[in-house]
């Protein structure tokens, strides 16, 4: 029976968040809170495998109080159990004591029941740092995954998997010992309408919320603001390029206009015609 | 830590198929200007199996010392064997900065490393400098799917690590001239301590598709309505000599295959010239294009943010305008060579 643990974030929506052109800071109030789309593929593929195997599949999450809705959404997907790790002393966190702090609680999780394998997502749409999967890996001193599209195989007794992991112009097969970490692509699965029944323990259901004292944190300097290395230090919006010249006229004259424009660069074109490759099967 | 024991701006030098990636030699680029700010000398860090030779095109490109990792243990990339090689140099060594090419190995490896050391990583950087009296790296990103851009500082922590987005620091032009020393360290890994193995790698038969070193590229959107759109702009591409790219939405379409995505989560690219056909101009695609020499848009909407994004912009239906460009192209050239 596998024991997987999935770690998951609650983000903003950042296709409809909005930014205050007056403070230059995101009106986060104008987003929806969502379930990171890579971690949903990350319990999904967990939910495959514990159908595959047997098994438990638990999640985990670090954010504030109403990051519920996250584990509740994973609970939809086909999660056993769900655990939200929250206090103000780990607000601020860095990549650095994100994974310090998740380690603590999958350490936690773990003396509960042991755990073969952990799986985060490829990275998160706000941070979008894909660096806290591989940090959790190297604190709990198990193999890091990365860029997983397909886990071939799992052999609990021999303790050994088989994965793909995606490369620039196609795949490699890895076996690893276990426990090891995967994060994955969202190519690995695609995600089914939730069931009933598990719509209805997901509405009801609620996680086991522990604080810094119940993961029996004693060094608060690894925590937040102050146990990361790095600081945001300035934000401002991305410089747009700015607005061009609009050539005028009917469509023939704005085409020819743009001929006129094009021609100053032909050594380009007569380079580049002897190449030519499009691009369209 | 006492960060004065760090001196010096170090490049993860990458390869593959006996070849240094563009964007490490991009970042020997960027780290020269860094390191002669600084007043400090620049390195690489090689590691594979028979890459020595490589070496002394890291010199050419601007490193002053290579150290190299060479052994059989490291014929393929795992995060663990070149992980331990990094942080054995690395505290060997102690280097202020610490750059990474932002590529799937990367930022594997630097993820990893950042945690051993126990300092802070800066991801998918886009801009760089550095503070020449401090040292401080200024190492600025977008973030929130392109909507911010920050500047993340690393203050009380060495070395100072980032990965950085391909094409968007300039690598020098290769000079043989250049004198550097190349130093072998010494390997004492065993296979039997590496968790991981590579069993097989499987290419793609497919041609790799390279949008990142197009000169000219011919990006097409939502706006072009399917297959047939995308068909129209392919002959347009052919025509001019250019590649054929496009927006999210036409990938998850699926007129487009997945590499020839740009934008945020898409490559980045700087072609001499950009054609956006009907492209609305999001931020995640204006990120990752914003950098072209020639931004050239179409588009039926007058409203459409790529207008305010673009050098020229011609309002109008792709599909009447795309295959008169075509002929008028077509035209124009051939009285070029009529006339000389
Ligand atoms: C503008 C801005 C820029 C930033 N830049 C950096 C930077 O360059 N370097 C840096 O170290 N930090 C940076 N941070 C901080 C970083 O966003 C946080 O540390 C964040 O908590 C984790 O990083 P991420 O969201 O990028 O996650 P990722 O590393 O992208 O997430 C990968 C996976 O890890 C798991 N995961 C991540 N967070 C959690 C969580 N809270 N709970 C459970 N699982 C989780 C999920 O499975 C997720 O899919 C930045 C923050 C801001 C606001
Ligand atoms: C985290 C995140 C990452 C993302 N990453 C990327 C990324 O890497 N790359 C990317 O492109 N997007 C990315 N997106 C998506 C992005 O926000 C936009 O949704 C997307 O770029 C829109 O694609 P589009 O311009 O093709 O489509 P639309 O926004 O639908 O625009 C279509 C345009 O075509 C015009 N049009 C319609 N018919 C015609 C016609 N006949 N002739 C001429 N013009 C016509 C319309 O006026 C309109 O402006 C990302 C989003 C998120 C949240």
């Amino acid at each position: 029976m596998l024991h997987i643990v999935a770690c998951v974030k609650q983000v903003p929506d950042t296709k409809i968040i909005k930014m205050n052109p007056k403070t230059n800071t995101m009106d986060r109030a104008s987003a929806p809170a969502i379930l990171n789309p890579y971690d949903a593929h990350a319990v999904e593929e967990a939910v495959r495998l514990k159908a595959r195997y047997g098994g438990k599949v638990s999640v985990v999450t670090m954010g504030p109080p109403p990051a519920v809705k996250a584990i509740r959404k994973c609970i939809e997907i086909g999660a056993d159990e769900g655990y939200l790790i929250t206090d103000r002393a780990f607000a601020g966190a860095d990549t650095l004591a994100t994974s310090y702090s998740l380690t603590k609680a999958i350490e936690k999780i773990g003396t509960l029941q042991p755990i073969d394998l952990i799986i985060c997502g490829k990275m998160t749409i706000d941070g979008d740092t894909g660096q806290v999967g591989p940090g959790i890996a190297r604190r709990l001193d198990i193999p890091p995954l990365t860029s997983v599209n397909k886990v071939v195989e799992i052999d609990r007794v021999a303790g050994q998997a088989i994965v793909h992991r995606k490369l620039e112009d196609g795949y490699e097969v890895i076996q690893t010992t276990l426990p090891c970490l995967l994060s994955v692509e969202k190519e690995i699965n695609d995600i089914p309408y939730s069931t009933l029944p598990n719509m209805m323990r997901a509405a009801r259901y609620q996680p086991v919320i522990w604080s810094v004292e119940d993961l029996g944190i004693v060094d608060r300097t690894k925590l937040g603001l102050k146990g990361s290395p790095t600081i945001v230090a300035k934000v401002w919006p991305p410089e747009k390029p700015k607005g061009g010249e609009m050539l005028q006229g009917s469509s023939e004259e704005q085409v020819n206009g743009l001929i006129g424009i094009l021609m100053q660069k032909k050594e380009l074109f007569h380079k580049s015609s002897a190449t030519a490759e499009g691009g369209v099967q | 830590m006492n960060i004065e024991d760090y001196r010096g701006i170090w490049v993860f030098l990458e390869h593959k198929e006996g070849a240094i990636v563009p964007v490490s030699l991009e970042l020997l680029g960027a780290g020269r200007r860094l390191a002669d700010k600084r007043g400090v000398p620049l390195s690489g860090i090689l590691i594979g199996d028979g890459v020595k030779a490589l070496a002394s095109e890291a010199v050419a490109y601007g490193a002053e010392t290579v150290y190299v990792y060479d052994a059989p243990i490291f014929h393929y990339y795992r995060t663990e064997s070149y992980m331990r090689a990094v942080i054995a140099c690395v505290e060997k060594y102690k280097p202020e900065i610490f750059l990474y090419g932002a590529t799937s190995t990367g930022k594997d490896l630097a993820s990893a490393v950042a945690t051993d050391l126990a300092t802070g990583l800066t991801a998918d950087t886009t801009m760089l400098d550095v503070d020449a009296e401090t040292g401080l790296l200024e190492a600025s990103r977008p973030a929130f799917g392109g909507n911010i851009m920050a500047t993340i500082l690393c203050k009380k922590d060495r070395p100072q690590m980032a990965t950085v987005r391909p094409k968007v620091v300039r690598a020098l032009d290769r000079d043989p001239g250049r004198t550097g020393e190349i130093i072998e360290e010494p390997v004492d890994l065993r296979e039997e301590d590496i968790r991981t193995k590579v069993l097989d790698i499987v290419r793609h038969a497919v041609k790799k598709v390279r949008l990142d070193e197009a000169d000219i590229i011919v990006a097409g959107g939502k706006g072009l309505g399917g297959r047939a759109g995308f068909e129209m702009i392919d002959a347009f591409a052919r025509r001019i000599g250019a590649s054929v790219g496009g927006s999210r939405d036409a990938v998850e379409a699926g007129w487009i295959e997945h590499a020839r995505q740009v934008g945020q989560t898409g490559v980045t690219v700087t072609p001499k010239i950009y054609f956006a056909i009907g492209i609305s101009g999001a931020i995640q695609h204006l990120v990752g294009m914003q950098n072209s020499g020639l931004i050239i848009a179409i588009n039926k909407d007058p409203n459409a943010a790529i207008f305010g994004a673009c050098h020229y912009g011609i309002v109008g239906d792709a599909f009447e305008i795309v295959p008169m460009l075509t002929e008028a192209f077509d035209q124009a050239l051939r009285e070029e060579v009529e006339h000389g």
